[in-house]
Parts: C-alpha cells; sequence; structure tokens
C-alpha cells in the first residue's frame, strides 16, 4: 500500500497551483480600473484647480504646483488621521495609491500605527517605512541623472 | 493653462497604469512598490526628456502623481548643475522637492501625534 | 520500534482519555456579530478591551477566557497544573503574558494558526502519560495586533485581496481532566510541515490545504477510518478558498464523502466583508470553545475531528520571497 504521504507529494507544486487557481476570485479588474481611473483623476483634477488659481493671481507656476502639493499631501494626511483614507483605498486602489495623496497615507498610516512604541522610534522613526524606500530611489535617480549632465557637460 | 479635464484624463490614466500593474502581478507589488516604481520612473523618464510632454499636457495630472514627484527631482537637479556644476548634482534635488518632502513629513508626524488608528469594522 | 501509544504513521491514542471538562471563548465585537454569537461566553465591547494598546487587550482577552474556562468548575488558577497555550504574536507574548499573570506553570507553544489543536495534543499526551491532572489549552489571535505585525498599517489605503482573511479576535481555553464528565480526547495526529509552494502572504488558505488534506488522510488511515466516520470534519481556517481546494483534494486522495467544513468559513456572515474568511489561532479556538463543543454538549455532534491549520511564515521570510510552508495538526474528540 501506499503510504498517504508519498501520495499527496505525488501532486506536483504545479498541478496544486492549477488545482488552486480555479478557486481563487480573479481581481475584478474592469471594476478597479474605473474606480483607480476617476478617483485619481479627480485627485489631480482638485490639484490642478488650485494650480489655475493661484496662477491667475500672479503666483508663478513652479510655486503654484509646489504650494498644491503641500495642501494635497495636508488633505491626504488629515483624512487619514480621521480615518477616511484608506476607506477610500480599499475602492480607489491605485488611484488613491499613486497621487501624491498615496505618498502622505502611507507615511501616516505607518507612523500611526506605531505610534504607542512612543514619539522617537515609534513615529518618528516609523514614518520612513514607506517614505523612505520612496525618497531613496527619487534621490539616487536624480543624482545620477545630475552626474551624467556633468560628464555630458564638461 | 491647463484646462480641468486634461489633468482629469492624464492623472486618471496614470493611475490606472498602477492599478494594471497591481492587479495582474499581484501578490507580489504593494502600495510601497508603486510609490517607488513611480518616482524612479517619473525621474528616469524625466532624465530623457520624456516626461515634460506630459506635464505640459496635463498638468497637474502628471506633477501631483509621484512619477511628477521623480520628475521634480531630476529637473531641479539638471537645473543645478547648468548654474553649479557637480555640487548642483547633489542639492538641486531636494531644494526643487523641498516643500513636498519638507511638509509630508511635517503633517504625517503631526497628524500622526494628534490622532489614533480607527477600528474598522 | 513505534511508542506504545502510537498507531499507524503519525497519530497517538489514549488509553485513558483525557476529558473536556470545561472550556470557555471570549471574542470581539466582529466575531459576535456572525453567526455564532450567542454560542461565546463573552463578547467584548470593543478591540482595546479598555487598555492602551491591542497587545495587552489580547492578553487580557486570553487570561480573561481561561478564568472563565476554571470558573466553570469552581477552579482558580492555582488548581490548574499546567497551561498549555500560544498566539501569533512575536515571542508570543500574549501567552507569556496572561501566563504571567495566571502563575500557571506554563509551557509557550507556536504552531501559527494551529495552535489550539497544538495545545489540546501536547496536553492530551502528557494527561494521559500521567504527568498532569488538570490542563488548561489555550490559544488567541487578535486582528489589530496580527494585522499590523503580518501586513500593513490599518489606516494605509490597500485594497484588501480576495483570498486574503480576517485574522479574529478570539480566544479559547479547555479545560483537560483526568476523570470527568463529558467529550473526551481519543485520539490525535500529529502533522507535517507540508509546503506547496505558495507565496502569496494573501492567501493562506492554498497554502494551509495541503497540509490539512495530508493530516486528514494520515489520520483517516492510521486509524481505519473511513471519511464518513466522522459526525463533522472541521478544518481551522482554510477560509473559502483554502476549503474548496481541501474539498477537491478529498476527491483525489479518495477520502469518502465527509461531512466537512471549515472554522473560517463558519465564523463570520457572508456580509462581514472578511474575504476568504476567517483565520487566526483564535478562529478555530473559539469555534471549539462555543458552537462546536457545545453541540457536542447536546449530543447533536458526537465524533468530532478538529484540524487546526497553520502557516509558518514569518513577515521576514514573506519579504524573502519564500514560500509558506502549511501545518495541521487533527485531534478527535468524542462523546462517550
Amino acid at each position: 500500500m501506499q503510504s498517504p504521504e508519498q501520495k499527496l507529494i505525488q501532486i506536483e507544486r504545479q498541478e496544486y497551483e492549477d488545482l488552486a487557481s480555479q478557486f481563487r476570485p480573479k481581481p475584478k479588474l474592469a471594476r478597479n480600473l474605473l474606480w483607480a481611473f476617476v478617483v485619481g483623476g479627480l485627485i489631480c483634477t482638485l490639484g490642478q484647480w488650485m494650480v489655475n488659481l493661484m496662477v491667475g493671481r500672479g503666483v508663478s507656476l513652479a510655486d503654484a504646483s509646489s504650494a498644491a502639493s503641500c495642501i494635497l499631501i495636508f488633505l491626504a494626511a488629515l483624512t487619514t488621521g480621521l480615518g477616511y483614507y484608506n476607506q477610500l483605498g480599499q475602492r480607489a486602489g491605485a488611484g488613491s495609491i499613486v497621487p501624491i495623496t498615496g505618498f502622505a497615507n502611507a507615511i501616516v498610516a505607518s507612523a500611526l500605527e506605531f505610534k504607542r512604541e512612543g514619539y522617537i522610534f515609534g513615529v518618528g522613526a516609523r514614518i520612513f517605512t514607506v517614505a523612505g524606500p520612496t525618497l531613496v530611489f527619487g534621490f539616487v535617480v536624480a543624482v545620477l541623472m545630475g552626474l551624467i549632465k556633468v560628464f555630458l557637460t564638461s | 493653462m491647463v484646462p480641468l479635464y486634461m489633468a482629469f484624463l492624464v492623472g486618471g490614466l496614470l493611475c490606472m497604469i498602477g492599478q494594471v500593474v497591481m492587479d495582474v502581478t499581484k501578490p507580489n507589488i504593494t502600495p510601497g512598490h508603486i510609490l517607488v516604481g513611480y518616482i524612479t520612473s517619473g525621474a528616469i523618464l524625466s532624465g530623457l526628456g520624456l516626461y515634460q510632454p506630459l506635464v505640459n499636457w496635463g498638468g497637474a495630472g502628471a506633477t501631483v502623481p509621484l512619477s511628477g514627484f521623480g520628475h521634480l527631482l531630476v529637473q531641479g537637479t539638471l537645473k543645478a548643475v547648468e548654474q553649479r556644476g557637480l555640487l548642483g548634482a547633489f542639492s538641486g534635488g531636494v531644494e526643487a522637492a523641498a516643500a513636498g518632502i519638507t511638509s509630508a513629513i511635517v503633517f504625517g508626524y503631526v497628524v500622526a501625534v494628534i490622532f489614533n488608528p480607527r477600528v474598522k469594522e | 520500534m513505534p511508542g506504545r501509544k502510537k498507531r499507524g504513521q503519525q497519530t497517538v491514542v489514549f488509553d485513558t482519555p483525557p476529558t473536556i471538562t470545561a472550556w470557555a471563548s471570549v471574542v470581539g465585537p466582529k466575531e459576535g456579530a456572525g453567526p455564532w454569537g450567542r454560542d461565546f461566553d463573552a463578547v467584548m465591547d470593543d478591540y482595546i478591551f479598555g487598555e492602551k494598546t491591542w497587545e495587552i487587550a489580547e492578553y487580557k482577552m486570553l487570561r480573561n477566557t481561561i478564568e472563565r474556562a476554571l470558573d466553570k468548575r469552581n477552579f482558580r488558577p492555582d488548581d490548574a497544573e499546567l497551561l498549555l497555550a500560544g498566539d501569533l504574536l512575536n515571542q508570543i507574548v500574549a501567552s507569556n503574558f496572561a501566563a504571567r499573570d495566571l502563575a500557571i506553570p506554563f509551557l509557550g507553544l507556536y504552531g501559527a494558526c494551529s495552535t489550539m489543536a497544538e495545545s489540546l495534543t501536547v496536553g492530551a499526551m502528557l494527561m494521559d502519560g500521567g504527568y498532569f491532572e488538570r490542563i488548561v489549552a489555550a490559544a488567541c489571535s487578535h486582528h489589530y495586533t496580527a494585522e499590523r505585525q503580518y501586513r500593513f498599517p490599518t489606516e494605509q489605503g490597500v485594497q484588501k485581496a480576495q483570498t486574503a482573511q480576517w485574522t479574529a479576535t478570539a480566544a479559547g481555553a479547555v479545560l483537560l481532566e483526568a476523570r470527568g464528565s463529558g467529550p473526551y480526547i481519543k485520539a490525535a495526529t500529529v502533522g507535517k510541515v507540508i509546503d506547496m509552494g505558495q507565496t502569496d502572504a494573501s492567501d493562506m488558505g492554498s497554502a494551509m490545504a495541503g497540509a490539512a488534506v495530508h493530516t486528514i488522510k494520515t489520520h483517516l488511515d492510521d486509524m481505519a477510518l473511513s471519511g464518513d466516520y466522522y459526525d463533522l470534519i472541521v478544518t481551522g481556517d482554510l477560509g473559502k478558498v483554502g476549503s474548496a481546494i481541501a474539498r477537491q483534494l478529498f476527491v483525489r486522495e479518495g477520502i469518502v464523502s465527509p461531512n466537512y467544513s471549515d472554522c473560517g468559513v463558519l465564523l463570520y456572515d457572508r456580509e462581514q466583508a472578511v474575504g476568504s474568511g476567517g483565520s487566526g489561532c483564535g478562529c478555530s479556538a473559539c469555534m471549539l470553545c462555543g458552537p462546536l463543543l457545545k453541540k457536542m454538549r447536546g449530543g447533536e455532534l458526537r465524533k468530532l475531528l478538529l484540524i487546526c491549520t497553520g502557516a509558518l511564515m514569518s513577515p521576514i521570510t514573506a519579504f524573502q520571497g519564500e514560500s509558506i510552508p502549511g501545518i495541521a495538526h487533527a485531534v478527535a474528540i468524542e462523546l462517550w
């Protein structure tokens, strides 16, 4: 008689995977895409509305963009603290992750979760859980681009 | 001035790309990966001169997504290199993005100090 | 040569079967609002249990559950000779802290979500071996302590995968006694770690279904029983996805038409937005120490096979892309 162990191990991992994948609900791609598009689009529209308002009053485009980003970051941080941003994220997915508001949400959420571990190594350190890697990659590529330009122009 | 509908369209499309990446490659892509991916690709495209056209069309639709943040870092760096050479390569990016980075950290910290995580039903 | 009480490959049969003389369960608000809310001893008003942190709330919940179980037999904590418990936190601190407060001699166990079956198995062995007369076997989990340890921060806007499960806020404790009336533990099968090569940390059901079926199959073979011997074969927390896979594997392995269910599927209502179902040590612990043992006492269920399933991964190995090994232990509980 075959031992049960031998029998189960005879299910190759690939075969098991095929079997398992029949039962996994697929992400509702069309619905997710629509949500991501609409929510992401609306957040950007809000940003554009603020930029246009400021530019219309004589603020430079660069300053207006920066100011709009700061306001969006503030709004995202606040709604995260109030517990709403995560509910939006459940539906909007990338629509609320990709905009700079998603960056702010990740910062606040990581920090908030570790509040009870203290304000220095809890909040202060965890604030960079997601922000850290993001900034690292941004800085590295930016400096690399700068160095390439230095090299090309010299 | 960039019309609002263009910001909506470009911003929406950029987010939709992120959703495709998440849904097709699940489970291994987390929001953290998306953020890192966007800032990196935005920075690279910007260095190649391909992101500025997107900003011209879409305005905030291209600058609000995190790829726009990468673009800001690179453009700041390149501009500083023109003015200050090698030193600019190390200072220009953060100078350009200072407002965004500082506000994110300060607002983030203040909110985390004031609020507590809420229980979800 | 195999042990005198060993049967077949992985099963032990108890000569003087330990009796489950009392049990208790305490659950969180969401679990209390589910279909079995009235079958638990207590439903917490909130997740923080009047404490400062979720971690403290979790250990207080476990301590309270153990005290309730002992109280049903009018025992005080020092009447218990041994506490066997585990949870999902790093260094199983919820159990450690509960054991500190209760001052019962303590052996901490870690079997991820399989802990309830592990504590029952070890407890039954120690009792049948004649070392102890009164043993408390317990397990607990807390949604918000597990979530922050294994997944994303609570407030981060992340879409939950549909295969993901909801870690139950729940604790269950069983009092085993050498003599007394109640359902008894007839046999136990200690599972092997089975790795089906699954890597998705938000799909534990797929990672554990192989181990569950392996243990069930081994148990039935070792005991020379058919799948329909038990009134109910219930797995711990495979969820909808994992239990659907398990059903397919039963057919493949030729297990005869078992009356099968899963605690993770049972614990919540369809409307409770828990993805694939419940999970966590508390999921099977509270289902056993609530509805299931209640049905046994009422005679509705006479032969129960409980298989608690655990995913033996850590956040670190998950980050490193390692596959998720599963384990499952089976405990056969019957009525005299």
